[in-house]
């Protein structure tokens, strides 16, 4: 599977949807995932928080466009019920994404600066 | 956004979902559809604020922290009560169980990540359907509930006026009764009326109209009211039968009548008289030898033929004091079992060959069709009268109030009745009717009714038909006794009846002098005193009942006439 970290349709499909809330659409996403990047990095040893978090952040990333990151979280979900996974070289992947998509997104959100 | 169906109305949709990202592009999505817009980021707020802004709609995210999505859909569920409040899961769920507990937690669709606003608005609008479809049929619902009970109300309101009227007689208050009918019969039609003649027989009607419900229940108040009116006045049977019969034909549709047994028992006469049109065979039970003699139906019902063409004639069978007269509902016959096979006359019988308690058939009977059925019928009538010692001539009660200044106190009157008239017109009524005017003879009126119905049949068949009353000695002759009295009835065309009436003043009050005279060939008055009176002889009791009855009684011209005295003090 070809890595997407970006779905341009997405985004303009989303523009479509938000009009004038779109720049505040990227805002909350942008927020909220920060939030939730710092909850995985807290919850490294807990198996089943992580799978929480990761089911609503995919939600959230998989709206938004981000495929990758979505992908990861549910890799990352799946994982979590299973025994003895190594969960937290996942938790360093979803880091590494996120930290890869976030500049996208606020450029992106620079488009409608003002 | 132009492409979305159109919105029908505008809902007020909660969306409860924790990520804040999804939760605006959500509502925005939502908003922009033209519907408003309420929301929660756990399930516990999502229950909150169902309960207070109620929306008609609500988007729920499965997995939320505090209260997950399947208990906040359940508690939801719960106060939404009757109405459907459509719950559509937002779910990246993937796997069948997750999807199944959404279902269980009473979920109604599903919208998978990431959203796609047509399918969201498309499936808004098709919950919306169903959402009015649910309100249609409960807002139906309680309408038909409010119908029902409003004719529940009317039939009570119904009831309440017809058991005024119905039991106006002695149904209830006569100790010789016994009757079984279920409380609203009376909305299947059945009806049963009992009083007292002036003479202290009783008449009893079981009836059964055709149809249901009001209908019915409408055309059982003018029978009654006929009923009681002309049984107090002292009309026989066969007047009253006519009566009714004419008023049914006149009013009731032409598919509508009235099945009935109508019945006089007499204990003064030791008999029952009988007219049966269209009912099933009631029985008179002579319990000491334990025959059943049926009552069957000689005759169509009531409302169905024209006065012309209508048939009066009735039976006469004898009863001893304690013999009990049986009459039933098809209700009892008819009951079905599971496999549609009819109760039937036959196992009644069988029912009354096991009753070993005269007391309890009504027991053995309804036992026995719960055990036919499984379950009672609510339109089975069955009423039992047994024949006891009359009761005490009951004193009239005054009709008016006056002074009684206006008493007419001298004055005299003759009739005679010829043989047309005498063979279907009963003239006791009218002459009781008029004697009642005299207020001193009102408070006994009862024996009055009793001494000249007594003189006037004595005239009538021993007088003028030339009837032996040594038949009526036993059952058979019995029988035969009223047998020859209709055929000799039906053609006679010679004879009278003569009732002269002299009503005159005293100085305490007044007397009243009643002579009846016949055509006959009179009979040997000596004789005829001279028999010792025998309580269980089922002739000869009227001379003693008269003169017990009147102040003086004297008979004259060969027996031919007979003439009785009655006086009254003076009223307060």
């Amino acid at each position: 599977m070809a890595d997407i970290h970006l779905d341009p349709d997405v985004l303009s499909g989303l523009q479509d949807v938000m009009e004038g809330e779109y720049p505040k659409l990227l805002d909350t996403f942008l927020d909220d995932s920060q939030k939730r990047i710092e909850a995985l990095r807290k919850a490294r040893d807990d198996a089943k928080a992580l799978g929480r978090i990761a089911h609503s952040f995919k939600g959230s990333s998989g709206n938004l466009g981000a495929v990758r990151l979505a992908q990861l979280c549910q890799r990352l979900e799946t994982e979590s019920v299973k025994p003895s996974s190594d969960l937290g070289e996942l938790v360093d992947q979803i880091d590494h994404e996120f930290a890869l998509v976030r500049p996208l997104y606020e450029s992106e959100r620079q488009r409608f600066s003002f | 956004m132009s492409a979305l169906a159109p919105v029908l109305e505008a809902l007020t949709i909660l969306i409860a979902e924790d990520s804040a990202a999804d939760r605006l592009l959500l509502s925005t999505i939502i908003r922009r559809q033209g519907h408003q817009v309420l929301t929660a980021s756990n399930g516990v707020e999502a229950v909150e604020i169902f309960a207070h802004e109620r929306p008609q709609l609500v988007l729920m995210d499965a997995l939320m922290p505090v209260m997950d999505g399947f208990e906040a859909a359940r508690q939801i569920k719960q106060l939404a009560g009757e109405a459907l409040v459509p719950v559509i899961f937002l779910t990246s769920l993937r796997e069948s169980e997750a999807l199944a507990q959404c279902l269980d937690a009473g979920g109604d669709d599903f919208l998978p990540k990431p959203y796609n606003p047509l399918i969201l608005a498309a499936k808004i609008n098709a919950m919306d359907r169903l959402r009015r479809l649910q309100a249609t049929v409960l807002q139906q619902r309680d309408l038909i509930a409010r119908h029902h009970e409003h004719l529940l109300h009317e039939q009570r309101a119904a009831k309440a006026v017809f058991d005024k009227v119905a039991h106006s007689g002695c149904i209830n208050a006569a100790p010789n009764i016994r009757y079984l009918q279920s409380p609203y019969a009376l909305f299947n039609g059945d009806l049963l009326l009992a009083a007292y003649t002036p003479s202290g027989d009783m008449h009893v009607l079981l009836g059964d109209f055709t149809g249901h419900g009001l209908p019915a229940a409408i055309g059982a108040m003018p029978l009654a009211e006929v009923f009681y009116g002309m049984t107090a006045k002292g009309y026989g049977l066969t007047q009253t039968l006519r009566e009714m019969n004419a008023k049914l034909k006149r009013i009731l549709p032409v598919d509508m009548f009235c099945c009935a047994t109508l019945l006089c028992l007499s204990a003064q006469r030791r008999a029952v008289e009988v007219w049966n049109g269209g009912m099933p065979e009631g029985y008179v039970h002579e319990v000491a030898t334990g025959r059943r003699t049926p009552l069957i139906s000689r005759h169509l019902p009531l409302g169905v033929l024209s006065a012309e063409a209508f048939d009066d004639s009735t039976e006469v069978w004898p009863m001893a004091l304690g013999d009990r007269v049986f009459l039933l509902s098809d209700g009892v016959l008819d009951t079905a079992d599971a496999n549609d096979q009819l109760f039937g006359a036959a196992r009644l019988q069988q029912v009354f060959a096991a009753n070993r308690e005269p007391d309890r058939l009504f027991e053995d009977i309804e036992q026995a069709l719960a055990a036919f059925r499984g379950q009672a019928r609510d339109d089975v009538s069955m009423v039992e009268i047994t024949l006891l010692s009359a009761p005490p001539l009951r004193v009239a009660e005054p009709m008016y109030a006056d002074s009684g200044q206006s008493s007419p106190l001298d004055w005299s009157v003759s009739f005679e009745f010829r043989a047309q008239t005498l063979k279907n017109y009963n003239p006791l009524p009218y002459l009781l009717q008029l004697l009642l005017e005299v207020h001193g003879l009102r408070e006994q009126g009862g024996a009055l009714y009793s001494v000249m119905a007594e003189l006037y049949s004595n005239a009538l068949e021993h007088g003028v038909l030339g009837l032996d009353s040594a038949l009526k000695r036993d059952a058979q002759g019995f029988a035969q006794y009223y047998r020859q009295r209709n055929e000799r009835l039906a053609h006679l065309n010679s004879g009278y009846v003569r009732v002269h009436v002299q009503v005159s003043p005293t100085d305490q009050g007044g007397t009243m002098t009643l002579r009846v005279e016949d055509s006959g060939s009179g009979f040997d008055i000596e004789k005829e005193l001279a028999r010792p009176v025998d309580a269980d002889r089922l002739s000869g009791r009227g001379l003693s009942l008269v003169r017990q009855l009147s102040s003086a009684v004297g008979w004259s011209d060969g027996g031919r006439s007979v003439c009785v005295e009655f006086c009254w003090e003076a009223l307060a």
